[in-house]
């Protein structure tokens, strides 16, 4: 990725920033600006809970350049709490562990480090909702 | 609109052509394919290719394989629409010679992949997906299909053991191809114990890396006829498009793209899914195989997987396909075998399939797919007699 496209999209990397459309009511991840349901404009900014479960998830060995020190490493896409599905990395949890439904929470981490420069990846992965002590009593 | 033939085919072995660079692969497939047709220049060159600007570093390759086919000077454009560059390239062939622009087109696939270390092909193939939502989080094009798949077998309460049949009957009908990579037969055993990229996509459920040309000559159907050249219809061409990423499809088990483009073929050739005799589809992974036979509506969703069970794809079942090996084991030259397909299809229709020969085939159908489904190309094909 571009320094510049890394720029543009720090608001939906780091706080999962979506939209909403108002006329259909469709929330919107990533934002597109125009709804893919009504084909309206939908520009309205969404902030999301980073809440969802696991709709589907891989285990990935062979991975591509600029990725292959971290392999194997869990990819997903998650059904967040508002609607739309999203693809990312899970982490905080050992790939035996993950099944399909599990509630996971979004936070930001390191994903890669890029070329000789070594720009640093941030954005959201997923991990596996972390209970408080009053609920595990 | 005018009628639309294939006259002449073309296609290099597909595997790791070390000696050869893609300017030369791409002129060996035109100029057999324009040998087949009699022909010495056509007017027109579209060439399907997807990764010879990021593994190469070489764009412009429209030019570069018509003057190295000796054909310099003559009207040649790259097309590309990802593992679908090959069909794509077809199509704007077709709809050249259909509209009446030129009366001789060539439509080319070529692709050269082994020249590169596999991390970086890896990293080249799954700019079919979207780059900024997918591939940045780490995912190769393999996992995305993984994701397909484990969300597959979940809902319908597959095995993976039970997609073993869609790789046995590619590398068994590849085994008499003399252009296939892989030709040689696999057995249920093998698929269940090969190594696994991306959990639970394994070395058997993909189609690999590899080198590999393929060219065919269009032209009016009543010009074929009136030359006396052998000829095969184009009874049907479409495309169709889907949201790129996979989530951003409101159901990534159904293929959108690959429903519209069958049911917009079909529609244009007046034939029923029950009239065509077998289907060159792409199985670049056993899970695209499942969905696009769903998709197409040749079984009810979540049936994919049970016709090959029921070995109903075998070149003596229901709905034959990957009858000279397919994606899996003829190999998947991405940008070129979508003209690979139809290549094969004309073989198969003009009785030349050798051991693999469908006895009476009249039509068949080809399905190229770019990305996990973002666009699908489907052509439908009729025997002249």
């Amino acid at each position: 990725m571009t320094f510049a496209n890394y720029w543009r999209t720090r608001k939906q990397r780091l706080n999962l920033l979506g939209e909403s459309c108002p006329q259909c009511g469709a929330i919107l991840f990533p934002p597109r600006d125009v709804c893919p349901k009504c084909s309206g404009p939908a520009k309205t900014p969404k902030p999301l809970s980073g809440r969802g479960t696991v709709y589907s998830f891989s285990t990935l060995y062979s991975a591509p350049q600029g990725f292959t020190q971290y392999a194997p490493y869990v990819v997903a896409v998650i059904k967040l709490a508002e609607g739309p599905l999203v693809t990312a990395q899970l982490t905080d949890v050992s790939p035996a562990e993950v099944q399909i439904g599990m509630p996971v929470e979004m936070v930001t981490r390191k994903v890669y480090e890029e070329g000789e420069a070594g720009l640093i990846h941030y954005s959201f992965k997923f991990r596996p909702v972390l209970q408080t002590a009053a609920q595990i009593a | 609109m005018r009628d639309v033939s294939i006259i002449g085919i073309g296609q290099t072995p597909v595997g790791e052509h070390w000696e050869k660079p893609l300017r030369i692969l791409g002129a060996e497939a035109v100029l057999a394919a324009l040998e087949d047709a009699q022909l010495e220049r056509p007017e027109i060159l579209y060439v399907g290719n997807m990764l010879s600007g990021q593994l190469l570093r070489q764009e412009n390759i429209g030019p570069l394989i018509a003057d190295h086919a000796g054909l310099r000077g003559l009207e040649a454009t790259k097309i590309e629409a990802a593992c679908a560059s090959g069909a794509a390239a077809l199509r704007a062939a077709y709809l050249a010679v259909a509209g009446g622009m030129v009366d001789v087109a060539v439509a080319c696939g070529a692709e050269k992949m082994t020249d590169a270390p596999s991390d970086e092909t890896t990293k080249a193939l799954v700019s079919a997906a979207d780059s900024i939502y997918e591939a940045q989080h780490g995912l190769s094009f393999v996992a995305i299909n993984a994701l397909l798949m484990r969300r597959y077998m979940h809902t319908y309460g597959y095995a993976h053991a039970d997609f073993a049949g869609f790789a046995v009957n590619a590398h068994r009908n590849a085994a008499h191809n003399p252009n296939a990579m892989f030709p040689r037969a696999i057995t249920a055993e093998d698929f269940g114990q090969a190594k696994m990229i991306a959990d639970p996509i394994c070395l058997l459920d993909s189609s690999g890396i590899a080198d590999g040309a393929a060219a065919v000559v269009l032209a009016p159907t009543a010009f074929a006829r009136a030359q006396g050249l052998k000829a095969v219809r184009i009874l049907g061409s479409a495309v169709a498009t889907d949201a790129v990423a996979l989530h951003d499809r409101d159901d990534p088990l159904f293929l959108s793209a690959v429903h519209v483009s069958t049911q917009r073929a079909c529609a244009q050739a007046r034939v029923g899914l029950g009239d065509i005799d077998f289907v060159e589809l792409h199985d670049a992974f056993t899970i695209m195989a499942a969905l696009s036979l769903e998709a197409a509506g040749f079984c009810p969703r979540g049936g994919g997987a049970r016709l090959a069970m029921a070995d109903e794809i075998s070149l003596q079942g229901r709905i034959p396909i990957c009858t000279m090996g397919g994606l899996k084991a003829r190999g998947h030259p991405v940008g070129a075998t979508g003209i690979y397909q139809v290549v094969e299809a004309v073989q198969q229709l003009r009785g030349e399939a050798g051991a693999n020969q469908l006895h009476g085939c009249r039509i068949g159908m080809c399905q190229n797919i770019g990305g996990s489904g973002a666009i699908a190309v489907t052509h439908i094909l009729e025997r002249s007699d």
